[in-house]
């Protein structure tokens, strides 16, 4: 019998590739063409008097430079807005190059195809550019503020006010025993990923057929999007997503102009160009995310139950909006974590600045939701003096409580419906992990020491899995191997082997005879993308349903040539046998019969030639079948599915520099029945990692006058393996969703959303003053502490 | 084509003698990438901080980056497609982060591979801190490096019972 590969630590298929060097990522392909660098703005407002390019003309080497004036069509409008929502009344996207106005630094003005990037980057500094500087809005403060503005038909920077309750929560706070009110700040972060953008493209005149190769988390998006703005029909395009050297959310945001100016470029060449971005555009040229500034008023009882929560919260949202809402939705939304507050109110503003523009990073408004909703919890157990955990314990969704209806709307468009949890196992299990109840003894012998130590909880649910679709394609070859396609696109999550794996137990077919190609339009032209925690739900249940109908018609092709009853057949290994018996036919020989044949290409496929095979009386393929043993199936969810999960952090502050130091990371994850425990944890693990950078070290560092002061990696601290915890205690619940075949939800995000929350917590509980700002730099926590001490008690 | 002045050089990468004419300023990273088509080494920040680009230069770790691949000539360069072993199975740091989990996205990973070959040729035992010291100038974004630790102990590991087995 085959092991089962569900729930295996399989090694991964990529791995080889990858150790070898031989994988391929965007820059590695096509080693002859052009490169094309980009002129941005030094400014981050400012308008354009006039651009002069004569100069770049005498450069040896420089094919073509563009500015806004030689765009046309389509291609001379503003970039399109991905996701509209009716409360996003003034939505404002960049054009692919700038026209008349530069908004944040870093803003495409002009493209320089040259031989090679060095060439094309001396071409850029001859460019000549005349700016009338604007004042630049830089920060919520001075968003809000509306003195200036970033785009003058935008009054008060507002593009969009939203609002959403669930029961009267003004008049439940006001009737509350007790009430807190609290402002909570997070500040500006990114996903930098180790590989930037970039793009390919290659026009080839005989087929009139655009072939584009991109860094991104959605082939198909970009599909669409290419075509549109260059006028080409949708047939003439084909996207490919190699190696993707991390995505983290950045990479979903399509199209970037560099995505449309360079197929461009090759279709008017008639060459390949190639565009790969540089680590310093890509901090101010790229996304950021998290900024907020956040008000609570939350009403309790003695119990510290939430019988009222109000939140108010202000998102910048840099200077355009080509995302739409969906940051803030998310934060809005899925604030109430496992929590049922007796009645909620939340409104929210997105505002321009005059900054990089903001989308999803991993966890894409949750961390803030997350840092928003646990703070709140910390502070009524503080208020009543009661245990964190039974206030949140106090709070819960209880397991006999699903689905559970939080009676909002969420990013999709959909219910804010939990399928499933059980978040009172659950804290059992993180308080058990990380020794909950026998902290105090630790914080006594730390304390005897001259130490100083903290404890901070944070819980989160994370919607996963969102719609609308993803297919999938399983084709069994006459081999017997099975190659498997599905339209959304990789970047490191082993894809490769989970979607193997899932089709190597539904087929019976070797784990080594599967190859998955994710994110080529010509294998799945029909996908989303990449995003949301949503590739093993949504492509994992496709691909499930997929190799099911391929399954299904070789069992009915193997009983018709074993002349046995479907019911009696099994497949193990690829072969296909009759239950019990000697029996069997492999399924390459099913495959081969599949496909009735006039001329034989082999031996094998003799056997399934006219005279060979068949009822002469009826038409060689039936009626309501089709030839060839292939399934293709597509999974479309009425709604998310919510994985959960608990962080728990110990921390030291030293006593004297107020470093804060990990003593001990504990996790608690649920994400319905795991594919590959190995991958899960993997994703955890790095996302605590940027748990970690969120929390005490990353951000963006502008200036007033809107320069990122910090657009490199020596001055942007990510974390290196010395800033991570030495050891992350990892215990998993399996409750599946009941929402997809395979009981399964998404992973991805999961292991960032806790963690300025937890880091919080830890660190207050340490300091004994409260944190309501992150992330938190020992040079800030020792501010805090001379502040701290110096208020009157 | 431009008229930049070239210079032809002689690179000796992974035992095998390339010529290649490049201008002065041509970085090594790019060299090897573009002019010889090892596409392995990748390209993180190009300046010097993330280590993704790290090749051996005579068995030392050296950010590609920050070397001109006119200054290079002469040297011996490894680079990740070095690491295997000759009847091109993996070489033991390659089969160990792929045991262990060490790679997600692998951009980051030529970087790692070539700065633990050169670390646990020094140090052939290292312990667990000595082992995160060996990776300390290099960044992943996927991994959280708690994998990566478990690598560089485990490629010690399988080097010195290649060690072992040779004596």
């Amino acid at each position: 019998m085959t092991t089962r590969m569900m729930g295996a630590k399989v090694q991964r298929v990529e791995d080889d590739r990858l150790v070898r060097g031989t994988g391929r990522y965007v820059d590695d392909v096509a080693p002859d063409a052009l490169h094309a660098a980009v002129l941005r703005s030094p400014h981050a407002h400012a308008r354009i008097v006039s651009i002069d390019v004569d100069a770049v003309l005498d450069v040896e080497g420089v094919h073509a430079v563009w500015t806004h004036e030689d765009l046309e069509g389509a291609m001379a409008d503003p970039l399109p807005l991905l996701i509209p929502h009716p409360t996003l009344t003034h939505g404002r996207t960049q054009y692919a190059l700038a026209k008349d106005e530069v908004n944040y630094v870093g803003e495409a003005i002009a493209f320089v195809v040259a031989d090679d990037r060095y060439v094309a980057e001396d071409a850029l500094a001859r460019i000549v550019v005349e700016y009338e500087l604007l004042p630049a809005v830089v920060g919520i403060e001075a968003a809000r503020s509306g003195a200036n503005l970033v785009h003058d038909d935008v009054p008060g920077n507002v593009a969009a006010r939203m609002e959403q309750s669930n029961g009267d929560a003004a008049a439940a706070i006001a009737a509350a025993p007790h009430t807190l009110s609290l402002d909570l700040h997070i500040e500006r972060s990114a996903c930098m990923p180790m590989e930037g953008r970039g793009t390919v493209a290659r026009w080839d005149p005989d087929q009139g057929r655009l072939q584009v190769w991109t860094s991104t988390q959605t082939s198909t998006g970009v599909r669409a999007a290419v075509a549109a703005k260059l006028g080409l029909d949708l047939g003439q395009v084909d996207v490919i997503t190699p190696d993707v050297g991390g995505g983290f959310g950045v990479k979903i945001v399509h199209p970037w102009p560099e995505e449309l100016l360079v197929p461009l470029a090759a279709q008017r060449l008639g060459t390949a160009v190639k565009f790969t971005e540089d680590r310093r555009e890509h901090f101010i040229s790229s996304a950021h995310e998290r900024a907020q500034v956040h008000h609570v008023e939350v009403g309790f009882d003695d119990e510290g139950r939430v019988l009222g929560l109000d939140v108010r919260f202000w998102h910048d949202h840099g200077a355009y909006t080509p995302y739409g809402l969906i940051v803030p939705i998310i934060t809005s939304t899925q604030l109430l974590g496992p929590y049922k507050p007796g009645a909620y109110h939340v409104q929210f503003d997105s505002l321009y600045t005059n900054t990089v523009i903001v989308t999803p990073y991993r966890g894409a408004g949750r961390p803030q939701g997350c840092f928003v909703m646990e703070r709140t919890m910390d502070a009524i157990a503080a208020e009543l003096g009661l245990d964190r955990a039974d206030v949140r314990a106090a709070n819960f969704i209880q397991p006999d409580e699903f689905p559970y209806d939080q009676g909002l709307i969420f990013q999709d468009g959909r219910e804010l419906k939990y399928d499933s949890g059980d978040y009172p196992a659950m804290l059992d299990k993180i308080k058990e992990l990380v020794d909950w109840d026998g902290f105090e003894s630790f914080r006594a012998e730390k304390a005897a020491e001259g130490k100083r130590v903290g404890l901070g909880l944070a819980c989160y649910v994370e919607g996963t899995g969102v719609g609308p679709y993803e297919g999938a394609h399983v084709h069994i070859e006459t081999s017997g191997k099975v190659k498997v396609a599905t339209g959304l696109t990789s970047q490191g999550q082993g894809h490769q082997t989970a979607f193997a794996q899932i089709v190597a137990d539904e087929l019976g077919v070797r784990f080594e005879d599967v190859e998955i190609t994710t994110g080529d339009t010509r294998r799945m032209p029909y996908a989303v993308g990449t995003f949301a925690s949503r590739a093993a739900v949504m492509s994992g249940s496709a691909i499930h349903l997929a190799a099911k109908r391929a399954k299904e018609k070789a069992l009915r092709i193997a009983a018709d040539a074993l002349e046995a009853d479907v019911d009696d057949l099994e497949i193990v290994d690829g072969v296909v046998s009759v239950k019990g018996t000697d029996s069997s036919i492999p399924l390459g020989t099913v495959a081969v019969l599949s496909n009735p044949l006039r001329y034989a290409f082999d031996e094998a496929s003799k056997a399934a030639t006219q005279f060979n095979v068949g009822d002469p009386t009826k038409p060689p393929v039936a009626e309501d079948d089709e030839p060839g043993l292939e399934g293709k199936d597509f999974y479309s969810p009425p709604r998310s599915t919510f994985a959960s999960g608990m962080h728990a952090v110990i921390v030291e502050t030293d006593v004297e520099t107020a470093e804060i130091r990990i003593l001990k990371y504990a996790v608690v994850h649920d994400c319905g029945h795991l594919i590959n425990p190995m991958i899960v944890e993997g994703q955890i693990h790095g996302g605590v990692a940027q748990g970690v950078g969120g929390a005490l070290y990353e951000r963006m560092a502008y200036d007033e006058s809107g320069q990122l002061l910090n657009a490199s990696f020596m001055d942007f601290l990510m974390p290196y393996v010395t800033e991570v915890p030495t050891s992350i205690e990892i215990d998993h619940l399996e409750t599946p969703s009941p929402l997809n075949p395979l009981g399964i939800k998404g992973a991805g995000e999961a292991g960032v959303i806790p963690g300025s929350a937890a880091f919080a917590a830890a660190i207050e509980d340490a300091e004994r003053l409260p944190i309501t700002a992150m992330p938190i730099s020992p040079s800030e926590l020792f501010a805090l502490r001379q502040a701290h001490a110096q208020e009157p008690k | 084509m431009s008229t930049e002045q070239t210079h032809e050089i002689r690179l000796n990468v992974n035992g095998v003698e390339h010529q290649a004419a490049v201008p002065a300023r041509r970085l090594l990273s790019d060299a090897l990438r573009h002019d010889l088509g090892l596409t392995g080494t990748h390209v993180g920040c190009e300046h010097g901080v993330c280590g993704a680009c790290t090749v051996l230069v005579d068995g030392q770790p050296m950010r590609s980056c920050l070397m001109f691949a006119v200054s290079a000539a002469g040297h011996e360069i490894t680079t990740v497609e070095g690491l295997s072993r000759p009847d091109g199975e993996l070489g033991p740091v390659q089969q160990a982060f792929r045991e262990c989990h060490g790679l997600q996205c692998g951009f980051c990973t030529p970087g790692f591979l070539t700065t633990i070959t050169a670390g646990i040729a020094e140090n052939p035992d290292p312990t667990e801190d000595e082992a995160r010291d060996m990776v300390a100038g290099n960044l992943c974004r996927c991994t959280g490096y708690q994998n990566i630790v478990k690598a560089v102990c485990r490629a010690a590991e399988l080097a010195r019972s290649d060690e072992d087995g040779a004596a």
